[in-house]
Order: structure tokens, then sequence, then C-alpha cells
């Protein structure tokens, strides 16, 4: 090759960018960031909808912000986000050059080139249709065409990880296993893969029937399948950025995992436990049994639940290790009470693996159970829970995370320091009160997607209670909260990368540096720290807590479910 | 050895679980137990379950089924929707239309009482949400579910169409009345 300086090593961070997967990893957060922008203007208008006190749009206009307001957010921002994160912790972490930047480009092009399309099949009127598009509901030809190219992208963008990481151990540019972060990745692209072939398997067929090739779509089968997509598309976010906890509390504390062989299994039980959680989107359908439905939500064992309560443990676990090792070591809460809390890239983190098991977490949970989901299926309870598992959980990890890669990856300091301490508490609170009062609506019965829960112009009417169109009122304001604070983190990003201080850098060269392998210490456990034998008892202790409400909470729900009509 | 670097062992998966890590995953362990048993109990031993009966059918076979119970158990039309109202015996077979936007026909149940209530759509995918129960269920055209409903409770109840269904969504609502056994019901 004519030139071969393509490597940088950043002075700050000790990372190594090469510098074909730096300008991949740039245009898929530059991507990601604008749609967010795109999805967040439609989150306003469908929040300002729902606010019962304004009632924004009309009907057509709210379905239609609605559809694109989803596929936007839940798929396009988060996906385009994680490619970038695919390079980051194959190429980058692993010191690695990429694998076909050619062809990751034109993964890229494909996946403009879907969101394009669906955005503009949406904009024309004909395709509101939600993001689920159940059959027989028809959408224009270019809403499935647009989410295939998109898929086909993202496919592309899974391989050149999977390549990049076959490179790496060809050429040895690291010693031993690749880091757990890399692991957490490689589990979220296998998830990946698995999505889009269940999305191809439903998707084609259902373009071919909007073009009138095929007579029929059984909706059934669309549902079973299409949730294979679009509940997994879910466990590539929560493996993401559970990946994202670990890489942050090792780049903020230099934490180790606890043992690297508990979470490497947590993230296996991903693999295989979760992969029929269409399962949990059936649950009151007709024509498929019981025994399908419990067994496939639970494999018998939650053993895919398991695993997140297992992160939850070993990402705060080993942060906690990390503090007593440098001397927070005092009572159960020093290390907490003692770590940055200013620091952004900490404190979204944080607040993300709180939002996302406290909320995210426990109320997926009780709505997956086969009976409580009786009560709970398609009302505004849902979307209150994935906005704490998807936004709480995955979009504030990813807010996190670019605090850290605006310095390193695009070289500029961030701007308005003072105010970027605030962002992740504005957004953080905003979305959780907005996810607590969705739920608290939807237990009230107040719908999902559903413009106007007053019923104007039915010929018979109902009112809910006076307690609904408060929670509903709620919802809205917090969710303006919510806004307002992804509204920071987009002028924060966007105005570091324009006009950021620039950082500086070494230039590129030659030089390829191998990932060493640590020197081991300590293997035998973490020293002379914790209390009673326990490495981390602060942890152990917020677990109970944890595991305390889920208890409570799960058994009122049961007990909320014997009150209704007796049904069989 | 932290996360973004590789393990500090090569033979990483001989390494002891941490007494923290090993505590909590028992004790998850044995909660995720109890939440997969929670639901056969219930199965057994709870009175809210649905029925795994369905039936593949066609709106036309639907519809001749539904309007034969209307022309059997009428008992009275709404006045403000004109919709008519059917009183069938306990017991009996009744049947739902889920169509843009209307749940047809409106229903009159006695407290206490069970009915075999069928549930199918005309055209696209509808959600029964009676409220203010809130108990929910999905309506998909070409199936027929089967929910036995005991109501226990008397007055008006509301069926709510919680699958979006198209621009007039919002204005599609059913009626359940429950009446006290043996009232008049009007007829």
């Amino acid at each position: 090759m004519a030139n071969n300086e393509l490597y940088r090593v950043c002075p700050r961070t000790g990372l190594q960018y090469h510098k074909p997967a730096e300008l991949l990893m740039k245009a898929n957060a530059v991507a990601a960031v604008v749609i967010l922008l795109i999805g967040g203007v439609l989150a306003l208008l469908v929040t300002l909808t729902r606010w019962p006190a304004v009632h924004l749009l009309p009907a057509d206009g709210f379905y239609q912000a609605l559809t694109a307001h989803g596929l936007d957010m839940l798929i396009f921002w988060i996906i385009f986000f994680e490619i970038a994160i695919l390079y980051f912790t194959s190429s980058t972490i692993l010191r690695c050059r990429l694998a076909t930047p050619r062809i990751a480009w034109l993964g890229f092009a494909l996946m403009i080139i879907g969101v394009a399309t669906v955005n503009i099949a949406i904009l024309g009127g004909d395709s509101s249709v939600m993001m689920t598009s159940y059959v027989p509901m028809p959408a224009n030809p270019k809403f499935y065409l647009g989410l295939i190219l998109f898929a086909v992208g993202a496919l592309l963008g899974c391989f050149i990880f999977l390549g990049t990481l076959v490179i790496a151990k060809a050429e040895r540019t690291y010693e031993g296993s690749i880091p757990l972060v890399t692991f957490g990745a490689l589990t979220a692209c296998i998830i990946a893969i698995f999505t889009i072939a269940s999305g191809a398997i439903i998707l084609i067929p259902t373009f071919l029937w909007s073009i009138g090739y095929v007579s029929h779509i059984d909706p059934l089968m669309y549902r079973v399948i299409w949730w294979a997509m679009g509940h997994s598309s879910q466990q590539i976010n929560v493996a993401a950025h559970v990946s994202v906890w670990y890489a942050i509390a090792a780049i903020v504390f230099g934490a180790k995992p606890m043992s690297e062989r508990v979470s490497r299994g947590a993230f296996l039980l991903y693999i295989l436990f979760l992969q029929l959680a269409s399962a949990h989107h059936i649950l009151v359908d007709p024509g498929i049994s019981s025994e399908w439905k419990i067994f496939n939500t639970s494999y018998a064992m939650y053993l895919a639940v398991l695993a997140s309560m297992i992160h939850g443990l070993t990402v705060p676990g080993s942060i906690e290790v990390a503090q007593r090792g440098k001397g927070f070591n005092k009572g159960l809460f020093e290390w907490i009470r003692k770590a940055p809390w200013g620091n952004p890239v900490f404190s979204g983190m944080f607040m993300s693996l709180i939002g996302f098991g406290f909320i995210g977490g426990i109320s997926g949970v009780v709505m997956g159970t086969e009976q409580i989901n009786i009560i709970i299926h398609n009302t505004i309870y849902v979307p209150g829970h994935f906005h704490a598992t998807v936004v709480l959980g995955t979009t504030l990890a990813f807010m996190a995370l670019t605090y850290f890669l605006i310095p390193t990856l695009f070289k500029r300091e961030l701007i308005w320091k003072g105010l970027v301490k605030w962002q992740p508490y504005l957004f953080g609170f905003g979305m959780a009160v907005f996810t607590l009062t969705m739920m608290g609506a939807g237990t009230m019965g107040v719908e999902r997607r559903h413009w106007d829960m007053a019923f104007t112009g039915s010929a018979l009417g109902y009112q809910y209670p006076g307690s609904a169109y408060l929670m509903m009122g709620l919802v809205g304001i917090s969710g303006m909260v919510a806004i307002v604070g992804g509204a920071l983190y987009i002028l924060i990003t966007v105005g570091s990368i324009l006009f950021g201080k620039r950082v500086e850098v070494t230039g590129y060269s030659t030089a390829q540096t191998q990932l060493k392998m640590p020197v081991a210490s300590a293997i035998e456990g973490h020293g002379n720290i914790g209390v009673a034998g326990f490495s981390a008892p602060g942890t152990l202790i917020f677990a109970f807590m944890f595991l305390a409400i889920f208890v409570v909470y799960y058994f009122i729900n049961w007990k909320y479910l014997a009150s209704v009509w007796p049904m069989g | 050895m932290s996360a973004i670097e590789p393990p500090a062992q090569r033979i990483w998966w001989n390494q002891p679980i941490d007494r923290v890590e090993g505590t909590w995953i028992a004790i998850a362990l044995i909660w995720c137990l109890i939440l997969f048993a929670m639901m056969p109990y219930w199965h057994v031993y709870g009175k809210q379950n649905l029925s795994n009966e369905a039936y593949r059918t066609t709106p036309e076979a639907y519809a001749a089924k539904a309007e034969a119970m209307i022309a059997k158990y009428k008992v009275r039309t709404h006045e403000q929707s004109g919709m008519p109202v059917v009183h069938p015996p306990a017991g009996s077979d009744v049947y739902l239309i889920a169509r843009f936007y209307q749940w047809y026909p409106l229903l009159e149940f006695e407290q206490g009482k069970s009915y075999r209530v069928h549930l199918s759509s005309m055209d696209y995918q509808h959600g029964f949400s009676l409220q203010p129960l809130n108990i929910n269920m999905q309506v998909i055209p070409g199936y027929e579910t089967v929910v036995t409903l005991t109501p226990d409770s008397s007055g008006e109840f509301t069926i709510v169409c919680n699958e979006y269904c198209g621009i007039g969504h919002h204005t599609m609502l059913g009626k359940i009345f429950v009446v006290k056994s043996g009232a008049d019901h009007g007829k």
C-alpha cells in the first residue's frame, strides 16, 4: 500500500485508532445524533399530543409522528450508535485494522438510504402503521423496503465487526482473550444477526404483499416473527449498553470485572435464553397455548433475567472494589458517596444502570408474566416500561459514552462543561418520572397509541378517572424535562464537535502496538478490602433492596389481577 | 485487567467466583424459579387465566354467527348509539365483532353468571380493553378467541380499542352492562 500511516494513539486514553475505522465511527455516531434530533422533535409532538391539556396534533398527524418517532428512535438512532460501538470495541480496543472499510461504507450508505426511504414513506401519509406495521394494515411498499435496506446495511456492519475480530486474532494484535467489553459487543452482534434474520423472514414477504406478489400474510404469524425481530433488537441494546457500563467502569475507575467468568457467563446466558423473546408480545393472543407462552417467556428458569440481575450487581460491584482499592473503604457506602458525580460519563452511566434495573427491568418481568399481561397488554404501561429500558437504559448509557468519545475520537474538548454535568440528571430524572407516570396511567387503563383519551366523537363515550388525567399531565411535564435534557445533549455534542477546543494529538504513523495482557495481580481475591469477607458489601445491599422492591411489586400485581373478573 | 483489557490470566475461567457474586447468583436464581412457578401455579389455583380455545375463521362466517345471536337475544336498541343490546342466557356463546370503529353488539350480562365470549375482527387487528377493570386481549382477523368471563361486579363497563386500527381508533368503544341477577333488563 502507498500510505500505511494509518494509526494514531490517543495521548489521554492510550487507545489506538485505525484511520478508516475512526472515520466510520464518526460517520455512524454523527448519523445517530442527527436521527436522535429528528426523533426528539417527534417526541416533543407526540408528548404534547398525549398531554391532555395540550392535545397538540390532529389524529392523522399524531399517528404519523408516532410511527416515525418509534422507528427513528428505537431502531435507527440506536443501531447507528451501536455500529459505531461495534467498530470501537473491535478495531479500537483490540488495536486492530478494521476489516474491509469499503464494505463498511456500503453498509453505512444502505442504512442512510433505508432511514430516508422509511421517513419519506411516513411523511407521505400512507404509512402511519406504527413501528410494528401489523398486517393486514398496509403501508406504502417504500416503508418495508426502507427497513429491509437498513437491515442489510446493519448486517454488513455486524460482519465487519466479526471480520475485524478474525483479523485481530490472526495478526495477534492482542494477547490472551478478548476484553470483556468486546465480548459483550460480540454478544450484541450475535443477537443482532438473529434479529435481522427474523426481520428478513417477515419483512420481505410483507414487502412482496404490499406490491401484490403475495396474496396473504397471516396476522398471527406476522406477530410471532415480527417480534422475534422487534424484541430481540432490544436485546441487542441490552447487551450493548451493559458493555458500555463495563467500559465506563473501566475508563472512569479502572475497574476490573469482579470475576471474568461470571460476567462473561452472564453474556452467554443472553445469547442462549433470549431468542424467543417474541413470546412476551403475544401473551394475550389467540391460538397460542399457555404452555408455549409460559415456556418461551421463561425457559422455566428466567435465565436471561438472571443474567441482567448478575450484570446489575457486577458492574457496580466492580466499581465498589476499585473505589475501595483506592482507599474509599470506610463503612458500606463511602465508595459511592465519593464517586465522581460531577463527571457526566459516570453519572449518566450510573443513572442508566439504576433506571434500567429498577424501573425497566422490574416492570418488564412483571408484564412479561403470562397472566399479569392481561392487565397490562397494550396500555400505556408498555411504552412506560420500554422507555425505561431503551431510553433511560440504552440512550442514557450512549449519551454518557459520547462525553468520553468526543475528546478521544473527535479530538475536541467538550463545550459548556458546567452544563454538561447537569445533562444526565436532567434527562435521567425527567425520563424516570416520565416512565413511572406512564406506568401509573397504564395501570388505570389509559391505552398506548391512542390519540384521544376523552374519546371525542364516539357514539358511546367513556370517562377515565381524574387520577388518569393527572398521570397523563405528569407524563407531559416530565416528558418536557427529558426533552430539554435530550436537546442539551444534542447541543453539547454538535457544539463540541464543531466549536470545541481542539485536543492536542499525535499524528498518524505506521506503528501499531499490541494490546498486552495486564500484569497478573491478586488473582485469588480482591485484597484486604470490604466488610466481613465481602469485597463489595455496599453493592450487595443495593442488590437486596432491588430484590425487595421486585418481590413486593410482583406480588402487588398478582393481587391486582386477582381483583378483576374471573376468566378462563 | 480492566474490562477493556484482556483478562490477566489466559485461563480466566478458573478464576474463583467472588463471594458477593456467588451469594447474589444463588438468591437471584431462586427468585427466577419462583417467577416461573407462579405462572403454572396460577393456572391451577388462580381465577384469571386466558383459555387456549381459539379457531380459525373468516369475517363472513364469524359475522353470520354474530348476527344469528343478535337476532336471538336482542332485548333493546341502545338509544344513544342505535346499536342492538343483547342479553344472552348464562353459559351461552356470545359473539362480539370488532370492526372499524365499533364493538358490535352491546352486551348485557348478569352478575355472577358465566358467558363464553367470542372475539374476532372483521378487518385489521384490534385490542379488547375492558375498562375500568383493565382486562386486555388481542383481537386478530381470521382468528376467533373464546374466553369465559364471569362478571362479579355490576354496572356499566366500556370496551376500548387498544390496538391502533386507523384514524377513528379513538372512537372505537363498546359496552358490557352487568345487571343484578334476575333483574328486569328492559325487555
